[in-house]
């Protein structure tokens, strides 16, 4: 088992970061009447963690067994029927499940599947919750429609059952959703609270660690847990015992971004373009989002730029992630992106060096 | 509803009111609809506002109340955005259900039970345009036997010819007044202790919006037990602290990009959602006294493009940053290219 999940805190009391928030959520589920919730916070920051720990609260142990299952509904849409497939995590008490997986049509399983699940009451009627609990992943993903049509069954099946929407960005959520939760706001832990859970680990493990090894592996995880425990079990791997200047191995896909951007720098020609169109092509094949991709590659440029270029290249930035969520290409919108900036940095050196 | 679940109810949905005349502030269509419980008459409606001000309540207290436990099921179709409503069920259910002959007025159990039908169309604006105009033959067709009621948030969303056939209500924000009242109330019931700036504090957080106000209520209520404060409240509320967005502030004033981008970074790895922290920073410059009319005029321009943006889906960090850049630019008096509009 991987360390991010072998060392994934079970429960309320076990977490070391984020104490105060489990304290929190232990009181809010004491009585029964318990709101709906919605966790937002950056990716690793530690909601699931603490969303399956507050299942077991309130569940107890029997929430942890959980099973896996891939299901297929079949959905009648008026003229046809649409075949959708879908994950679910389930337990006597819970069911897990990420709707916006099914893409377009995830309206669908609102509307259908989790209003049928809302609607049951739980199954196992000797446990003392009156209520069942549906987890919903990624719920920013979701469709508008998707969205809407949860609000109602919120409200409507609200005696049997609780949801706990889960998703990174709260602003994309529909104001009328958040309006039916508690927000519940994950900060990504500080670089002290990494350090702290790299320690636990690595006592965990039995290793040594040299001083300064686990604040090196916490700067460079960008205030992400997973991926600092990530690197922590990589570093373990490449070499043991560790050095105290050994190399914290970045990502595959951001050293190769970070040569996109030394590319678009060196030359600004159509052909470097066309040569950076497919290491673009490369990265979006290999399933890194592209405005991931875009940020990154905005980091590295900022990197690189003098202070009177900066404003206007943040602006393109923005610009061009925005009009990749409107259209349905991203390649063309991350390619305007280079081309726009090649076009203004060539200008600049025109300019300043004639 | 059975005693065993009365305690896993909502505050929300346990302090919903039943009857028309019970709901709040909304004094306009309570009239009306007073007027409608004895009459028996009524047209088409339109309910449109905000969230949580009580559209759903008063449609659906209406329908209780015109025709009673038994009457209900056969009488009444409550459709919301979690049902398919796509142009092929408004064609057969809901065309079916308005077709429906009932049998004229007749008291029934101390219900007026009126000769027709009611149709709520819950969240109406999540319906597509197509469905929408489906709707329109039916409307007429069946207007003698059926009402509709239509819920939205979003009056723009609702296509003309539908709206046009329909006496409209605009549903207003609860005011503080009001708001505190009810609040009392529930405090009351629940035995819990309030203070007024905590009162004050609470109506202010949730926007005229009496759900959010209820939800924040009951929260802060496991949370830090039956006397609560301010502080509490605004802890449970997800407000973002006034320092951050000086702090963001403070770095756009510097002229550092670099240090913006810190600040920026920050914020989104705290989590705050950006569309409430473009508010916060709205309200901000709007009140500065530092800050030139023409400056304010640059900063509010892009803070509504990038309000817009993230509606759109855009990247928090992107429009943030930008925002940033931009209020930056504006502080410091420096122009921005002439070539930034595309
Ligand atoms: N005017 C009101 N008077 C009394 N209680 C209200 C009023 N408005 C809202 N509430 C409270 O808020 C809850 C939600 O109200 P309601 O479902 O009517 O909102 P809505 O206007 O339909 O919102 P949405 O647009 O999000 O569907 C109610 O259960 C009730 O507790
Ligand atoms: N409160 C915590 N204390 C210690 N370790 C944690 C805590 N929260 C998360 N972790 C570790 O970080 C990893 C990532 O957290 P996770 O909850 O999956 O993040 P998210 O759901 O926010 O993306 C977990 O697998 C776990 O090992
Ligand atoms: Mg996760
Ligand atoms: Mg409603």
């Amino acid at each position: 088992m991987l360390w991010v999940d072998k060392y994934r805190p079970k429960t309320l009391d076990q977490v070391i970061v984020h104490q105060d928030i489990a304290l929190n959520l232990k009181k809010l589920v004491t009585e029964q009447d318990c709101p709906h919730l919605l966790f937002y916070g950056s990716s690793g920051s530690g909601k699931k963690t603490l969303i399956m720990a507050l299942l077991r609260q309130v569940f107890g142990p029997g929430a942890e067994k959980v099973k896996v299952e891939n299901r297929t509904w079949k959905i009648d849409a008026g003229s046809r029927t649409i075949d959708l497939e879908l994950t679910t995590l389930s337990s006597a008490n819970h069911v897990e499940l990420s709707p916006s997986d099914v893409g377009f049509q995830d309206r669908y399983i609102v509307q259908e599947i989790i209003k049928e699940m809302a609607k049951n009451r739980p199954i196992d009627t000797k446990g003392k919750r009156g209520y069942k609990v549906l987890v919903l992943n990624e719920v920013d993903k979701l469709s508008r429609e998707a969205q809407h049509s949860l609000r109602r069954t919120m409200e409507k099946y609200s005696t049997s059952c609780r949801l706990i929407l889960c998703c990174n960005s709260s602003s994309k959520v529909i104001e009328a959703i958040r309006s039916r939760c508690l927000n519940v706001r994950i900060n990504a832990p500080t670089e002290e609270q990494i350090v702290k859970v790299l320690e636990f680990i690595g006592k965990k493990e039995g290793l040594q660690l040299p001083s300064g090894f686990a604040a090196r592996i916490a700067e460079k995880s960008n205030r992400s847990l997973r991926r600092a425990i990530l690197s922590f079990e990589t570093c373990r791997v490449q070499q043991y015992p560790f050095t105290s200047n050994q190399a914290i191995p970045p990502m595959d896909w951001e050293e190769y971004v970070s040569e996109i951007a030394s590319d678009i720098m060196k030359e600004q020609s159509p052909k470097r373009l066309f040569q950076v169109r497919g290491k673009l092509y490369e990265l979006l094949t290999n399933c890194i989002p592209p405005e991931i991709v875009l940020k990154r590659l905005l980091y590295e440029l900022l990197k690189r730029l003098d202070a009177e270029l900066k404003h206007e290249i943040c602006h393109w930035a923005a610009y061009y992630e925005h009009r990749m969520r409107l259209g349905q290409k991203a390649i063309f919108h991350l390619e305007a992106f280079v081309a726009k900036f090649m076009s203004i940095y060539k200008g600049f050196l025109i300019t300043t060096f004639g | 509803m059975a005693p065993m679940l009365q305690s896993s109810q909502q505050w929300v949905e346990k302090y919903r009111p039943r009857q028309v005349k019970d709901v709040a502030h909304q004094d306009e269509v309570v009239r009306v609809l007073t007027n409608t419980l004895e009459t028996t008459n009524c047209p088409h409606m339109l309910f449109y506002g905000p969230p949580g001000i009580g559209k759903t309540t008063t449609a659906l207290a209406i329908a209780h109340q015109l025709f009673g436990p038994e009457l209900y099921k056969s009488r009444v179709l409550e459709l919301n955005a979690s049902d398919d409503r796509g142009i092929n069920v408004v064609r057969t259910k809901i065309k079916d259900f308005a077709a429906i002959a009932v049998g004229s007025a007749q008291r029934q159990g101390g219900y007026p039970c009126p000769p027709y039908k009611i149709i709520i169309l819950d969240e109406a604006d999540s319906m597509t345009e197509d469905a929408q105009n489906a709707l329109r033959r039916t409307m007429e067709t069946y207007s003698k036997v059926t009402r509709f009621f239509f819920i939205c948030n979003y009056i723009s969303r609702i296509i003309e010819p539908l709206a046009s056939r329909c006496a409209k209500f605009r549903f207003k924000p609860i005011t503080e007044e009001i708001m505190s009242s009810r609040i009392l109330h529930i405090c009351k019931e629940e035995g819990l202790n309030l203070d007024a700036e905590a009162l004050s504090t609470l109506s202010y957080i949730s926007q005229g919006d009496l759900r959010r106000a209820i939800t924040y209520l009951q929260g802060a209520t496991r949370l830090f037990g039956s006397s609560i404060s301010s502080n509490d409240l605004i802890s449970v509320s997800g407000v973002i602290p006034q320092d951050v967005v000086e702090a963001l502030f403070t770095a756009c004033r510097s002229g550092d990009f670099d240090l913006a981008n810190k600040e920026v970074n920050k914020i989104i790895a705290e989590g705050y959602p950006v569309s409430l922290l473009l508010s916060q920073i709205f309200d901000v410059v709007v009140e500065a006294e530092d800050i030139s009319d023409e400056q304010k005029a640059r900063i509010c321009k892009r803070l509504a493009e990038a309000d817009k943006c993230l509606v759109d889906g855009a990247d928090e960090y992107l429009q943030l940053l930008n925002v940033a850049s931009h209020v930056m630019l504006a502080l410091c008096n420096m122009p921005e290219e002439l070539n930034y509009e595309s």
